[in-house]
């Protein structure tokens, strides 16, 4: 554990059932996260994300591994004695209670004066800028709203860290975006630490310093935004994530790649055998037919703005997206054949 | 024609309106009118005698020897007793019920089934016979009489005949008119809002006291209702576990009405407890009121 991190789980598994029907949620998990990070688990539904928030949260009980934050080992800890708060996917706004009195809730737990409760609810509605609406209760807010009332009373005790569990998802697209935003700007006025889960992609490269993919129950690669997007480690990742194109490639001897077509590529690889190559829409480039390395048709051509976006048929039968910038655009005739090329930089030898 | 809905309307409701005022509007009007008249020389009532409010002054003064008009505190007494009674039965069914309701509302599915059953198959048998069965229970020779003295450490302990005896048969008979409203509430419960309330720093009890709880006060309230008014009407239980020591509103009445033939003495009581009921409904319905607002 270094000196930084504000979370350090160390080889945590959990599995939900028992005897041969239990299901592995979690196997063999660690990670370490740093102050002040905006760290965020990504995957799809199922993947163990959650279960993973929730162990750190305290509602469930890890089988084996431990749990520490600051430091301490919280791994057997109640929820309630635990230096975090959650903000939850369902809000999990108290009914029966007005805006301030559910911002104030930890407070009262803490039994801060009553002075102190009101100053610090203040200005945790006002760091959401919901302080006109303090007298209302959650029924009478719209789900905007209520986000920002869930995010207030999560920061008012100023937790160590504060646990997002995929906050957005129940909010339209317009109003995730400006959350979004709302998020990082509040992460960066709070000075603490937030741990995202989201199965959003996009999302999580928007938001976070450095993001987890995890697929059945374990982590597959931690590394920031960029690392994940444009060095993905498993194929999973580089299909999870954004477009990309997948080819199957013979790897030989001397950093050497051959392709189903024939064509050779010298890429610095320690592979052997069949090995998938991982480029993205926007990173190969369009040769003239007959040359580059993969021979393909124009079947679909969608104007994107900024872009165009081919969809190639390869000669052996697969599909090849290629995302080509608008100022470099040559028109591509419908039907027409082309040449792909593979520039070696670009490309990813990937584990299965 | 827009007032046909209107009228179409009237004509449905027409059927359960007449039933209404037949079965229950004239028969207390009535029992209000037999409440003002005189009892009659060989007992019920004299339906010549002049209206008046004398059978409800001798609920509170009595005609001395000489004339003069002193307190009778006898039926104050009974009435107040009847209110605490039925008091201390809705805690302790509330006491016991609660507990029940939120463990069944976390049972699975068929499980709560089996529970929601066990618990209405009490109503397949006559009340009467149930308090029956506590009287052998609870007598010298009962069970539960006799585990008690085997354990007392202050001597025997008598269970039946007094106010214990009540309390008890009571909170058997209206249990599940506590536990039932109170799973309805408890089946819906938001149980992540439990998690939220220890997330927030509160342990169990906490969270119990400044979540769960309020939530689940319509159904507290309605479960306590349910309870508490049949209760100051109750007579069969008092009457048997009670052993007509110690008795309750029901049992003045039914006695009016029976033994001492005084139909409108007994129809004046009535009206004070139907009144009695009235007071604590519309005091639940205006606390409720005001904690929505």
């Amino acid at each position: 554990m270094t000196d930084s991190s504000v979370v350090s789980i160390t080889a945590v598994s959990k599995s939900f059932g028992r005897g041969t029907a239990a299901i592995r949620v979690l196997e063999d998990v660690s990670v370490e996260i740093g102050r002040r990070e905006f760290f965020t688990l990504l995957g799809p539904s199922g993947c163990g994300k959650t279960t993973l928030l929730r162990l750190i949260a305290g509602f469930e009980t890890a089988d084996q591994g431990r749990i520490a934050i600051e430091g301490q080992d919280v791994t057997q800890t109640p929820p309630y004695h635990r230096p975090v708060n959650t903000v939850f996917q369902s809000y999990a706004l108290f009914p029966h209670l007005t805006v301030e009195q559910n911002v104030g809730f930890a407070l009262e737990e803490q039994r801060l004066p009553a002075d102190k409760i009101r100053t610090r609810v203040g200005e945790a509605l006002e760091m959401v800028r919901m302080q006109s609406f303090a007298r209302r209760r959650p029924a009478e807010l719209s789900g905007g709203q209520q986000q920002r009332v869930a995010l207030a009373r999560a920061l008012a005790p100023r937790p160590k860290v504060l646990l997002l569990d995929e906050p957005l998802s129940a909010l339209d697209l317009k109003l995730r975006k400006e959350m979004q935003i709302e998020l990082k700007l509040l992460q960066a006025e709070a000075g603490i630490t937030f741990l995202f889960v989201t199965h959003d992609q996009e999302e999580a490269l928007t938001l976070s310093d450095r993001v987890a993919v995890m697929q059945g129950g374990r982590i597959l690669q931690i590394g920031a935004p960029h690392d994940i997007y444009e060095a993905p480690t498993h194929r999973f990742v580089a299909d999870f994530i954004g477009d990309i194109n997948l080819i199957e490639a013979e790897a030989l001897p001397g950093n050497t790649l051959q392709l189903a077509g024939g064509a050779t590529l010298s890429v610095p690889h320690d592979a052997r055998g069949k090995v998938t190559l991982a480029i993205r829409p926007e990173r190969a480039r369009i040769a003239a037919a007959g040359a580059g390395h993969l021979q393909a048709r124009v079947v679909h051509t969608a104007y994107l703005g900024t872009a165009l976006l081919h969809k190639l048929a390869l000669a052996d039968g697969g599909t090849f997206l290629l995302r080509q910038s608008n100022l470099d655009a040559s028109p591509l005739a419908m039907g027409s054949s082309v040449g792909v090329s593979l520039p070696a930089e670009n490309l990813r030898v990937l584990v299965q | 024609m827009t007032d046909r809905p209107a009228l179409r309307r009237l004509g449905l409701l027409t059927p359960a309106l007449a039933t209404i005022a037949v079965l229950i509007g004239v028969p207390l009007a009535l029992m209000f009118w037999i409440s003002l008249l005189q009892k009659g020389d060989s007992g019920g009532v004299d339906w010549a005698s002049a209206p008046s409010l004398g059978n409800y002054i001798r609920l509170v003064w009595e005609e001395d020897f000489d004339g003069t008009m002193i307190v009778n505190t006898s039926y104050l007494i009974i009435l107040l007793r009847s209110v605490l009674q039925a008091a201390v039965t809705t805690g302790l069914c509330l006491l016991f019920g609660l507990p029940v309701a939120l463990w069944m509302a976390g049972l699975s599915r068929g499980q709560r089934e089996i529970m929601l059953l066990l618990i209405t198959i009490p109503f397949w048998t006559n009340l009467l016979v149930r308090n029956y069965a506590w009287l052998i229970i609870l007598r010298e020779d009962g069970w539960l009489s006799q585990l008690v003295n085997s354990l007392s450490p202050v001597g025997p302990v008598q269970l039946l005949y007094n106010d214990l005896a009540v309390a008890i048969g009571l909170t058997y008979s209206f249990l599940p008119f506590m536990i039932l409203p109170l799973y309805t509430v408890f089946e819906k419960f938001d149980w992540r809002l439990l998690e939220a309330a220890h997330d927030l720093g509160a342990p169990r009890r906490r969270a119990l006291r400044r979540v769960v709880i309020p939530i689940a006060m319509p159904g507290i309230a309605a479960g306590s209702l349910l309870v508490f008014i049949p209760c100051l009407g109750a007579f069969v239980t008092p009457a048997l576990l009670g052993g007509g020591k110690t008795l309750m509103l029901g049992n003045v009445i039914q006695m009016q009405f029976a033994a001492s033939r005084n139909w409108p003495f007994g129809a004046a009581l009535s009206v004070v407890l139907l009144a009695l009921m009235l007071v604590v409904m519309v005091a639940m319905a205006i606390w409720r009121n005001r904690r929505v607002k």
